[in-house]
């Protein structure tokens, strides 16, 4: 999205800051007219083509893809820069005061796109393999839903006819037990880290944080006791203004998750962290179902308000938004500074020495551990920075919808998420945000539009497209991982890896030229990557 | 309730939980032989499988105006469903996953995650053309009377369970017995035929069995063959105990064997028996927490219906892998297909 604040990647191929403009230009132009709904009428056949959903999801694409040539083609820097912000701040707001399907669409693309961001840490950095990504997005859309909803008021309602026990002394207790397990904790953690670690202290650590949780509960139901007188102030979910502090916690809240999450089962590898980590995304999802009190189950929550900033409201107003679309405009801006911060962190952490240790992990945890980085704690963090991604989206996704069910955070949702990095290309920032895009405009406009384009062209209602989302989607999917297994941008360290066996041919035909390649090659290889087996030995034979 | 009903209550909901567990058991085999080869986590296998059972369904469906002994009925459909679904395995492996055999774990986990959506539309735009989406098996007469009844002469195994109180379908009989005489078909096949010892050997090292004289490609193939049938008898039994199924139906059956796989000791293939099993009857005593819960007085207990099933599976999946982390029987006494 913001590819224009990315570092610039080599300058290959021609100069083409006039195409580039000229493109933005033309697409710009097209976008405008085809969302335009007084202008369309009058432009007779050309204007019903333009409506046509699938000549409509062409337009998007092709305006979205200024974007990325921005990024990809070197042109001056005034141009790109015109591009990024022109498009992204300009043509795509005004476009989407005709259509505001178009705003929600671009809303959709920049949440997804900074999941993958956040999946890309877990599984492209730090090669940890994560199929209940989801849940994360849950903890921060729950964490947001439930207390920006009339649910925060029948919560304390219950809470007030089903008070238990004396409250404030709950309250103490439940504080001095999460001090003091937390406390001990981090003194525990302190001195395993400096001299090795027993039976004792790992089992005084996990007796400590069993008693962490039983204190956060007993803390947070005896808040929850004690604030039910107000439940009736309270009938339509806190006030707005609260939006920014959750924001904050929901990040809080969801690295909390990740972590605990975490502790147990980072000890695992591979294929046994991928399972159980789907069962875990499974296990919130089930909660989120049958817990009715807090989650409405099935029903769901809704409304989930939105903040309001009054001054934003004007100035839209100024632009000529009209009230009913403030929100959406709001959160649209919104989310494209989360999602720059998001790529700032990002590049900087995938820079620092935490990301160096993950891709150390990630090619040969063995050898990252002999080299002093200490495992656990930088899955942790891996998994804490991407969970945090996740809950500050998730929130931002409730206030969007306002209305959140456990049918958003399948486990379908999770793979989506994870084909949105693979297919755009692990590691890689530009990448997953590309293949987020791909993905989820695939999904949200281009596949339906097909299906509604050739409604009336007499193909059998089992085999219009429109029905067939889910193999034209398995079909690409597949199709991508037999011809471009690193991705549409490749990171340029996994397409060495990708690439190892040509890479080592090459080296043989060239010598000693090739050799620093290939020795990161095989480095590189060592933990993903079996070590390279030549099939055709036994077939030959 | 009291004691004297709850026992043979509990009783009931073990041995129901036993005979899902046969089904699991050996949709988790299909898992753990191609993970055991291929170290591939077959997101497909779930759709191999349902494609088994609309295979079944389809035979019974056909012969069900025929007049035919139901038992040989069975016999077709398990074979139809067993070629039909090993061919389709075979055919998923060597177009997606064989290119891929060399890159790194995630791109065939993506695309076997690709090839089960395409299957599973491709099943559903099958069935309906005809005009069907739910698949409700038509079995044989008899097959849904209860096991020994009154009338019948019992052998002493039906005797036993009127005693204890247990109802058992025939059915029920009849998919134990199959799932058994698999069971038993694939372990001489793995280990006593030259076949299961090259299947086992490219399982071990893939380079040395090549240097062996093994084809390493053929052998692959034929556990896939292997997997594949074993998909399609679970997917017949799976029809058989539930009755109905559709193309997206596999999913959830999918991964719960295939975390009785994990269960277990992925690529062992007791484990994946044992894992089944277990699930099994771990499943369907959540699904009845909440009688004991009431029979006991016990709040909590009764909050918990069968939707909190799925739960315990992965609740059960990872206090063993904490503490067990390779599965039940992994590694020590590893078994590698």
């Amino acid at each position: 999205m913001t590819a224009a604040t990315l570092k610039k990647p080599k300058a290959t191929g021609p100069d083409r800051t006039i195409l580039l403009v000229l493109f933005f230009i033309v697409t710009s132009a097209f976008l405008l007219i085809s969302h335009n709904g007084d202008l369309l009428p009058q432009l007779g056949s050309v204007g019903t083509a333009l409506r046509n959903p699938i000549v409509e999801a062409l337009m998007v694409s092709l305006f979205l893809a200024n974007i990325l040539f921005a990024y990809l083609w070197r042109a001056a820097p005034w141009a790109k820069a015109l591009v990024g912000v022109g498009s992204l701040l300009f043509v795509l707001p005004m476009a989407g005061r005709e259509d505001t399907s178009l705003l929600d669409l671009s809303i959709q693309i920049m949440i997804f796109a900074a999941l993958a961001l956040g999946l890309n840490i877990v599984v492209g950095l730090a090669g940890l393999l994560d199929l209940g990504y989801v849940a994360f997005f849950a903890v921060g859309a729950y964490t947001w839903g439930i207390v920006g909803s009339p649910r925060f008021a029948e919560i304390l309602k219950y809470f007030g006819e089903n008070p238990g026990g004396t409250n404030s002394g709950t309250l103490a207790i439940g504080l001095v037990l999460t001090a003091v397990t937390a406390a001990s904790m981090v003194y525990i953690n302190r001195l395993t880290a400096r001299t090795a670690p027993t039976a004792a202290t790992a089992w005084s650590f996990r007796l400590a944080s069993v008693g962490l949780v039983a204190g956060v509960i007993l803390t947070v139901r005896a808040l929850l006791v004690l604030l039910a007188p107000q439940a009736d102030g309270l009938a339509g979910g806190l006030n707005a203004g609260f939006f920014w502090l959750f924001l904050a916690l929901s990040i809080f809240a969801a690295a909390a998750v990740g972590v605990l999450i975490g502790l147990p089962v980072l000890k695992l590898k591979g294929d046994y962290l991928a399972i159980i980590t789907l069962g875990l995304g499974e296990v919130i999802r089930v909660l989120a179902n049958n817990l009715d009190l807090y989650t409405g189950g099935s029903q769901g929550i809704t409304p989930i308000k939105s903040a309001s900033v009054p001054w934003f409201d004007a100035a839209a107003g100024a632009l000529g938004f009209t009230e009913d679309q403030y929100y959406l405009l709001f959160l649209y801006v919104l989310v494209l500074i989360m999602i720059g911060l998001i790529l700032t962190v990002n590049v900087r952490l995938d820079k620092s020495r935490i990301g160096r240790a993950w891709v150390a992990i990630r090619d040969d945890e063995v050898a990252a551990q002999a080299m002093g980085v200490p495992l656990m704690q930088t899955k942790l963090i891996a998994f804490a920075t991407g969970a945090s991604f996740a809950g500050v989206m998730g929130m931002i996704f409730a206030a969007k919808q306002q209305f959140i069910s456990p049918e958003s955070f399948v486990l379908n949702q999770s793979i989506a998420i994870l084909s949105m990095v693979i297919l755009g290309g692990m590691g890689s920032f530009p990448g997953v945000i590309l293949g987020a895009t791909v993905v989820t405009l695939l999904n949200l406009r281009i596949l339906p539009g097909l299906g509604e384009a050739t409604a009336n062209l007499g193909i059998p209602q089992q085999v219009n497209p429109g029905q067939l989302q889910r193999l034209i989607f398995g079909a690409i999917l597949v199709t991508m991982m037999l011809l471009r297994p690193e991705g549409l941008l490749p990171n340029r360290r996994r397409q060495l890896e990708l690439h190892h066996d040509e890479n080592q041919e090459d080296e043989s035909a060239q010598g000693n030229a090739g050799a620093l390649t290939n020795a990161s090659g095989d480095v590189y290889s060592a933990g993903l990557a079996p070590v390279k087996e030549d099939d055709k030995a036994g077939g030959s034979r | 309730m009291d004691l004297s009903t709850l026992l043979p209550f509990l009783a009931n909901v073990i041995v129901g939980g036993l005979v899902l567990g046969f089904v699991y058991a050996i949709i988790a085999l299909g898992y753990t032989m191609v993970y055991g080869v291929l170290q591939l986590i077959n997101f497909a296998h779930s759709e191999v499988f349902i494609t088994g059972a609309v295979v079944g369904f389809e035979v019974f469906r056909i012969l069900a105006p025929v007049n035919m002994n139901g038992y040989l009925k069975l016999l077709i459909a398990l074979l139809a469903a067993m070629l039909i679904s090993g061919l389709l395995n075979v055919v998923i492996e060597r177009l997606a996953y064989r290119p891929l055999r060399n890159a790194p774990k995630l791109v065939p986990l993506i695309t076997a995650i690709g090839v089960s959506l395409i299957l599973q539309d491709v099943l559903r735009v099958i069935e309906g053309f005809q005009g069907r989406f739910d698949l409700t098996y038509t079995l044989p007469a008899g097959f849904a009377a209860k096991f020994c009844s009154a009338e019948s002469s019992c052998a002493p195994l039906g005797n036993f369970l009127r005693q204890i109180g247990v109802d058992v379908q025939l059915k029920d009989v009849i998919l134990v017995v199959v799932a058994l005489v698999s069971l038993g078909v694939l372990n001489y096949l793995v280990n006593r035929t030259r076949l299961g010892k090259a299947i086992r050997a490219v399982a071990q090292d893939r380079v040395t069995a090549g240097l062996m004289g093994i084809d390493a490609n053929r052998m692959i193939s034929a556990t896939f063959l292997i997997g594949g049938a074993l998909g399609g008898i679970s997917g017949v039994l799976f029809g058989m105990k539930f009755g109905t199924v559709n193309a997206y139906s596999g999913f959830d059956p999918g991964i719960i064997a295939f975390t009785a796989a994990v269960l277990g000791g992925i690529g062992s293939i007791p484990g994946a028996v044992l894992g089944g099993l277990t699930l099994g009857v771990i499943q369907n005593l959540i699904g009845v927490m909440n009688v004991f819960g009431g029979a006991l007085h016990l709040a909590n207990l009764e909050a918990i219906d069968a939707s909190y099933q799925r739960i315990g599976a992965f609740i059960v999946l990872v206090l063993i892998l904490i503490f067990k982390p390779t599965g039940l029987l992994g590694k020590s006494n590893v078994e590698k297909v």
